[in-house]
């Protein structure tokens, strides 16, 4: 009990050294930060493998090759925004387009700083795996989906075809597109990419067919051959009105951005992240070691990074 | 463990109530009748457009002018502002302390205290806990997780105590805070994660701030009740010695209290527990956030080296502070000042604890040593692996899981949704009417009725009625399983010692662990949503329903079993009968933590209410996902009051 007194104490005097005057909502950095003196980054992680390798090289990087700390928070992408305004974290190192995120934090607010390219392009859209398409070739446009939805049907599509979905934090126009495209299909969410990703390993298992949302890069194709189903095709603002869009999904350069204030002062930490950039095979090679081999992002990390010097050294410099 | 936080008293059933039930059932169909032309005029479908509110707009509006103001506005910058930075303060003062105890200091430091407090054999398995905890490679997390657990748990203490006092002492004050706690045990913590998150940003600040909202009425229930508990007779002979109000509260209440004081304390700890893992979700770091990383991966195997952790440090702090609270614990007895020899063993304890991490720190460093790693993931992996690949489908026979998922979303979740979301909207209300009516007040069964229709109102009457048609098939196959495993707990000692610390495991094992396994037995929909639900709220049905049997009066089986009635004579005539209260107490918690797995539900294609919180918590959208939430808590308070026996209330807590 007396160690707790003492911390309240203790608390409570930093309080009130630190407390004169406003608290500044923007700079709250996490607690578990710069802990005993080491200098420390805190990266956010989204929940899908290709935003972890990305967060695995740099974390490796930063804590190997130039003595950083670094601390890794799994953040959905909005909130993650969010987080980045106040300085929870210092960096999203794989952003797939927030528009409205963009105008209110880096035009508006400036609390966020805009880091570069990440080097990959990112692509949503549906997909069927390759084994479907042998037996019906003609399934990989969306004018035939139709014909085919009684093969899609599971218990949860209630008689339609299923269109599956993933986490309820990525981009999607799919229930639009399903309906201004009318379409017999009913999009069912798996919630989560673990879900989708695990349901998607048994259907291929077994050699079942499945109609989903999905993007690339992503190891899974590795593991799983699918091929994009093609919906009409994406034209500049063709998706501005999210009722009626009737599109595909355009091709994105994912973004980096970085906490302003840690952009300013972050140092050689700050200056290694907005150089880090890497191709799409790069990050696959670690997606695969860390989601299909198991290794964790750490070990991933250091094969990759024992293997390609020549890549990151220009981050260094 | 809000199994632990509720008696069960064994009254009999009172005959009575068979033909007052008739009357109230006479009454309800008479105020329909009625009611009915009237009623009938927005419609018998689902509920009336008109009769919704739509609360988009003003919602959108808010979090928007929050963000906006956030960073200047004086209600953030001299209040919201001030608790957060207390918070981040606090959670890195308790994080630097335990770094520079290193593992070596803060190991010993917790078997001492454990020892200290609980005896040998508690000391033994706090260091194993700590030390497992290391060995799967989770040292700085668990420090993260326990550093986050001592300012929430200090937090809710002082705030639960506070509430506690004010009820145990006013009467006024007690009536008008129990509805209050009620509705807070009632709402399921995911509900309320985003307007926190919303006001004080992802991270520990709102994390803290949530558990406390979820770990603090069961301390201030306690305190009430301890305080209200303390032996008059004692009272009288302090205020006899002319003992000032305070005195007396400070010299006599307060220490008579120490039993209740330290359950609640247990109580608020296992929640707080259970909340920071929860919390992962908005970025509280630590154990859970490890636990959420490994399933990005789909990652069983490191998902469960993290979740180990977790359950170890629930199970030891549970036992910890379950022996502090228990009076009979040998230190006390044979000593006749105790606090003389304790604050010797304290002043001890922290010298050999200094002693140890200095030592430790020359030894090894602070850290974990590297090389001593356990890699259990690969193995566990290879498990579920073999597990999905042979029982998903083709089991001759009996069929795989896929197939099982299948009819039961077919045979049995279908069916119950569309019947539910058949009902004309009025009768859905008039069932919950004469169900809580039935089993409780007519004021619990006002409540169940406002509550439903609250959320028609809020425009997620559908939805709704998805939710709660997954939580009824969730709550019958939990009954089903859980009294059968519960009487079979009653009847015999050894079933229940290999049960326990089974139990222990399903009951404190982060939810998110078992999302991986139930989809790839199940598939995404809503069977596996019902499979999450099911395991997280089997253990408290099984427990409640061995501790009511158990309690059922020994004479009176002793009289049946005299009469020669056989054994399951003697089950069905009298000891269910006799322990109905208890059994109706299963059914409630059963109902209640089902519900709380609804969001999880969500992440494995479950959908409905869900899905929405889940959808609002990811895209920062306050519409839809305050909306849901505010209709699971609804839902949860209106299946708590139906599934409330009377007179519960005034036990409830102890």
């Amino acid at each position: 009990m007396r160690a707790r007194t003492t911390l309240a104490v203790g608390s409570l005097l930093m309080l009130t050294a630190t407390g004169c005057g406003a608290a500044d909502m923007t700079k709250q950095a996490s607690p578990f930060a710069n802990a005993q003196g080491a200098k420390s980054v805190t990266l956010s992680v989204q929940s899908w493998v290709g935003a972890q390798s990305n967060v695995a090289v740099a974390q490796y990087l930063l804590e190997h090759k130039l003595g950083y700390r670094v601390d890794t928070v799994q953040v959905d992408e909005v909130p993650a925004w969010d987080a980045l305004s106040q300085g929870r974290v210092d960096a999203i190192l794989e952003d797939w387009g927030h528009p409205d995120q963009e105008k209110r934090y880096v035009e508006d607010k400036k609390t966020i700083a805009r880091a570069g390219d990440l080097g990959v392009t990112g692509h949503i859209g549906w997909f069927v795996p390759t084994y479907l398409v042998k037996q019906h070739p003609d399934i990989t446009n969306w004018k035939n989906l139709n014909k085919y939805a009684s093969l899609f049907r599971t218990p949860e599509s209630g008689g339609k075809g299923q269109l599956m979905d993933g986490s309820p934090s990525y981009v999607t126009n799919d229930k639009a597109l399903v309906s201004n495209l009318k379409l017999d299909y009913q999009v069912v969410f798996a919630g989560s990419e673990a879900a989708q990703i695990t349901q998607m390993k048994q259907f291929a298992k077994e050699k079942k067919p499945f109609l989903t949302y999905w993007y690339s890069p992503q190891w899974l194709f590795k593991k799983v051959p699918m091929t994009e189903v093609q919906l009409p095709p994406y034209k500049d603002g063709c998706d501005a009105d999210p009722a009626k869009i009737a599109c595909a999904y355009p091709h994105t350069p994912l973004q980096k951005y970085l906490n302003a204030d840690f952009a300013k002062s972050g140092g050689r930490a700050a200056a290694f992240l907005k150089k880090f950039q890497w191709t799409t095979e790069d990050q696959n090679e670690v997606s695969l070691l860390i989601a299909d081999q198991k290794l964790s992002p750490e070990d991933a990390a250091k094969k990759w990074v024992d293997s390609h010097p020549d890549v990151w050294r220009k981050w260094l410099s | 463990m809000a199994a632990l936080s509720v008696s069960a008293s064994r009254t009999a059933a009172p005959r009575v109530l068979r033909s007052r039930a008739a009357g109230k059932l006479l009454l309800l169909a008479l105020l329909t009748a009625v009611l009915l032309p009237f009623l009938s005029r927005w419609g018998n479908g689902t509920w009336p457009h008109d009769l919704t509110v739509s609360l988009s707009k003003p919602l959108t509006s808010a979090s928007n002018w929050v963000i906006d103001n956030r960073d200047s506005h004086p209600l953030f910058l001299y209040f919201f502002g001030y608790i957060s930075n207390a918070v981040v303060l606090c959670v890195r003062a308790v994080y630097l302390v335990l770094l520079a105890a290193g593992w070596t200091g803060v190991t010993v430091f917790g078997a001492l205290v454990a020892w200290r407090v609980a005896g040998v054999r508690l000391a033994a398995g706090t260091a194993l806990a700590l030390l497992t905890g290391g060995a799967l490679g989770m040292w700085v997390p668990t420090m993260q997780t326990l550093a986050l657990m001592v300012a929430a748990v200090l937090a809710s203490v002082v705030v639960g105590a506070l509430l506690g006092l004010a009820a145990g002492l006013s009467d006024r004050l007690d009536r008008a805070l129990r509805p209050v706690l009620d509705t807070m045990q009632v709402l399921p913590a995911f509900a309320y994660l985003l307007p926190v998150v919303l006001v004080f940003g992802i991270g520990v600040p709102a994390a803290v701030l949530a558990t406390v909202v979820y770990a603090a009425p069961p301390m201030a229930r306690l305190t009430a009740l301890g305080l209200r508990g303390a032996d008059p007779e004692v009272l009288e002979a302090v205020e006899s010695l002319g003992a000032t109000r305070r005195q007396r509260l400070l010299t006599a209440r307060i220490p008579l209290a120490r039993g209740e004081l330290l359950l609640g304390l247990n109580q608020t700890i296992m929640m707080a527990l259970s909340m920071a893992v929860i919390a992962s979700v908005i970025g509280a770091g630590g154990l859970g956030d490890r636990v959420y990383q490994a399933l990005a991966s789909v990652d069983v195997g490191q998902a469960l080296a993290a979740g180990i952790p977790i359950v170890l440090l629930a199970i030891v702090l549970d036992r910890v502070t379950a022996a502090a609270g228990d009076d009979r614990t040998a230190h006390t007895s044979s000593l006749p000042h105790p606090s003389y020899p304790r604050t010797i063993g304290w002043a001890y304890a922290l010298a050999v604890t200094v002693a140890v991490a200095l030592a430790g720190r020359l030894l090894h460093g602070l850290n974990w040593p590297t090389g001593w790693t356990l890699e259990i993931a690969a193995p566990v992996n290879r498990a579920v692996d073999w597990m999905t690949a042979h029982l998903y489908s083709g089991v001759p026979v009996v069929g795989g899981t896929a197939d099982w998922a299948g009819h039961f979303t077919t045979w049995i979740l279908d069916p119950v949704r569309s019947g539910l979301q058949g009902l004309p909207w009025w009768s859905v209300l008039l069932i919950v009417a004469a169900l809580a009516w039935l089993i409780g007040t007519w004021a619990t069964a006002l409540t169940a009725v406002l509550a439903m229709a609250a959320i028609g109102v809020l425009g997620v009457w559908d939805p709704a009625l998805d939710t709660l048609s997954q939580v009824l098939a969730a709550v019958a196959v939990t009954l089903v399983l859980g009294f059968a495993t519960g009487i079979a707990a009653a009847r015999s000692d050894r079933v229940e010692r290999v049960l326990r610390p089974v139990l222990d495991v399903f009951q404190t094992m982060p939810q998110f662990v078992y999302l991986i396994p139930v989809v790839a037995l199940f598939g995404v929909g809503r069977a596996p949503a019902v499979a999450a639900a099911v395991v997280y709220a089997l253990p408290a049905v099984v427990r409640i329903t061995a501790q009511g049997l158990r309690q059922v009066d020994p004479a009176a089986l002793e009289s049946a079993r005299s009469l020669g009635a056989t054994g399951r004579q003697q089950l069905w005539q009298v000891q269910l009968p006799l322990a109905r209260r208890s059994l109706l107490l299963a059914v409630n918690q059963g109902v209640v933590l089902v519900l709380a797995v609804v969001i999880i539900g969500g992440l494995v294609g479950g959908g409905a209410l869900g899905y929405n919180v889940a959808f609002g918590l990811a895209q920062g959208d306050l519409a839809t996902g305050l909306v849901a939430g505010a209709a699971i808590v609804c839902l949860g308070l209106m299946l708590d009051r139906v599934t409330q026996p009377t007179g519960r209330r005034a036990k409830k807590g102890a």
